[in-house]
């Protein structure tokens, strides 16, 4: 019993079926109390009553970024093996994850206008994220442009490799163009944290939450394009003979 | 019915477009899977 | 090797298209901006760099669905891909012949343009140094693109979407080398980042373009 027997369609849609309903309800259920514990709280004492948008700018900009790292590896996994299940996660993905992105923008945006005096600061984070957006506006159009689907699984999979790249290759030079306003981390392992955990806490439910989110949309949106592209075969099958 | 202060506009619209966000793929991602679904059950009962 | 070169240069020049149109095409975007900021010489000045280097990149993009779409129109993709030269190679010559009817011309008459824009003076040696540098990175990474998109119906728009992110570490790079030569500050540190940049482009992007190669002419 090894991990790659998931890459079977069917055993893959019969697996996913089971977990699925666990996984909604986690997501429901975690997002919901994070953000509206994360709602609830204090405000804080510099930041006011915005302090309550990190609850959901910290988790889509962590998924954001997750969810480019899973479909790089969903993408290496379909370039080495060929399990056609790892191509259509990486395609599942990425709108998903284009979401995140934004919402981590808009979010972002929105906070930085009373805290910053600017709707939009070119800081290397928001900056990368931005350029982030525009990875994942390209990969989805690849995606959608190429009719052939293993094609378009292999193109889109070298796209993915070459931006991931890129992409942190551009974090590191707007880093060098322009040092920011953007707070550094404010989650911390490490003692000496920064934030208290009247905060810390709905932040992880609703990290968590984000996370089960990212999970069963992705889950979901793979039974689709499993689903379709049986459907096509079917048809191309029906449509020989 | 909880304070915001003079930051109610901001948080509020943070919230508002963000969730708008992800119901919008959720409900975009629920609909596709609905129809592959449906088209394909459609397909089998065809023979 | 040499003979693909010489064939690419030349059906660049005859063809008409490719040449002279990136070239017209960075003059009309130079010429553009005045109109857009307004024409106060010290505003111009300050933004100058900014505008030649996003210039530069603009008109490499213009003709860089044209490195591989002619051939693979009339098959000679496909001959050349079963030819004993390895398709890697193919993919680095199309691309130093992109970048010789492209970004060397771009590189020669920024200069001009940067005249046009009142660039200082001080500017024009790290100009001049830094698109030498950057652009052969421009190159390849659109014939990396290109090779992604070469079956494409309508691929050119798509072409822009995918390559232009890929664009932006040399771009900051580049623009911060011209910006610090034009303060006299220290340069060595984005012209080597720049540098890095392309060298390790023109290593191994070859190797994703022709896997992109094989998968379109599968």
């Amino acid at each position: 019993m090894s991990i790659w027997e998931y890459a079977n369609p069917v055993k893959f849609l019969r697996a996913s079926g089971i977990v699925l309903p666990w996984i909604v309800a986690g997501a429901a259920l975690c997002t919901v109390v994070g953000l509206v514990w994360g709602f609830l709280t204090p405000d804080d004492y510099r930041q006011g009553a915005t302090v309550k948008i990190v609850f959901l700018h910290v988790p889509a900009a962590l998924m954001a970024i997750n969810a480019w790292m899973m479909m790089l590896v969903a993408s290496l996994v379909w370039l080495i093996r060929r399990h056609h299940v790892s191509a259509l996660a990486a395609k599942a993905a990425a709108p998903v994850g284009a979401v995140m992105t934004l919402i981590a923008l808009i979010t972002g945006a929105i906070w930085g206008q009373p805290m910053w005096g600017t709707w939009w600061e070119w800081d290397p984070r928001l900056t990368s994220f931005l350029v982030l957006f525009l990875f994942y506006l390209g990969y989805i159009a690849l995606w959608e442009a190429i009719e052939d689907p293993d094609s378009a699984a292999d193109l889109t999979g070298l796209l993915c490799l070459v931006g991931s790249v890129f992409a942190f290759l551009s974090r590191y030079a707007v880093n060098f163009w322009n040092q920011g306003l953007h707070q550094g981390a404010s989650l911390s392992v490490a003692p000496g944290e920064r934030m208290s955990s009247v905060y810390r806490y709905p932040l992880y439910v609703s990290m968590l939450g984000f996370f089960l989110l990212f999970l069963a949309l992705v889950l979901i949106r793979t039974r689709t394009e499993i689903r379709r592209r049986r459907l096509a075969a079917l048809l191309a099958r029906e449509h020989r003979a | 019915m909880i304070e915001l202060g003079k930051y109610a506009t901001t948080v509020l619209s943070a919230y508002g477009i963000s969730l708008v966000l992800l119901v919008a793929i959720v409900l975009q991602t629920v609909r596709a899977n609905a129809r592959a679904r449906r088209a394909l059950e459609e397909y089998d009962n065809r023979g | 090797m040499k003979a693909l070169l010489w064939r690419d240069l030349q059906l660049a020049i005859r063809a008409g298209g490719g040449f002279g149109l990136s070239l017209a095409f960075f003059l009309i975007v130079c010429t553009l901006v005045p109109f857009g900021v307004g024409a106060d010489g010290g505003q111009l000045s300050r933004i100058a760099a900014g505008i030649l280097w996003v210039g530069a990149l603009l008109s490499c993009l213009l003709s860089l669905d044209r490195i591989f779409a002619l051939d693979h129109e009339d098959g000679s993709l496909d001959l050349l891909a079963t030819a004993p030269l390895p398709l890697e190679g193919m993919v680095a010559i199309k691309a130093l012949a992109h970048w010789l009817t492209t970004g060397l011309p771009l590189v020669i008459c920024s200069p001009v343009l940067g005249i046009l824009l009142h660039l200082p003076g001080a500017a024009y040696p790290w100009l001049v140094l830094s698109l030498t540098v950057g652009t052969p990175a421009l190159s390849m990474l659109g014939a990396f693109g290109a090779a992604l998109t070469v079956g494409l119906r309508r691929g050119g728009l798509l072409l822009s979407l995918l390559v232009l992110p890929l664009y932006v570490p040399t771009l900051i790079f580049g623009a911060e080398t011209v910006r610090r030569g034009l303060m006299g500050t220290e340069v060595t540190t984005p012209l080597v980042f720049l540098a890095g940049i392309t060298f390790a482009t023109l290593a191994l992007v070859p190797f994703a373009a022709a896997a992109a190669l094989r998968v379109n002419l599968r």
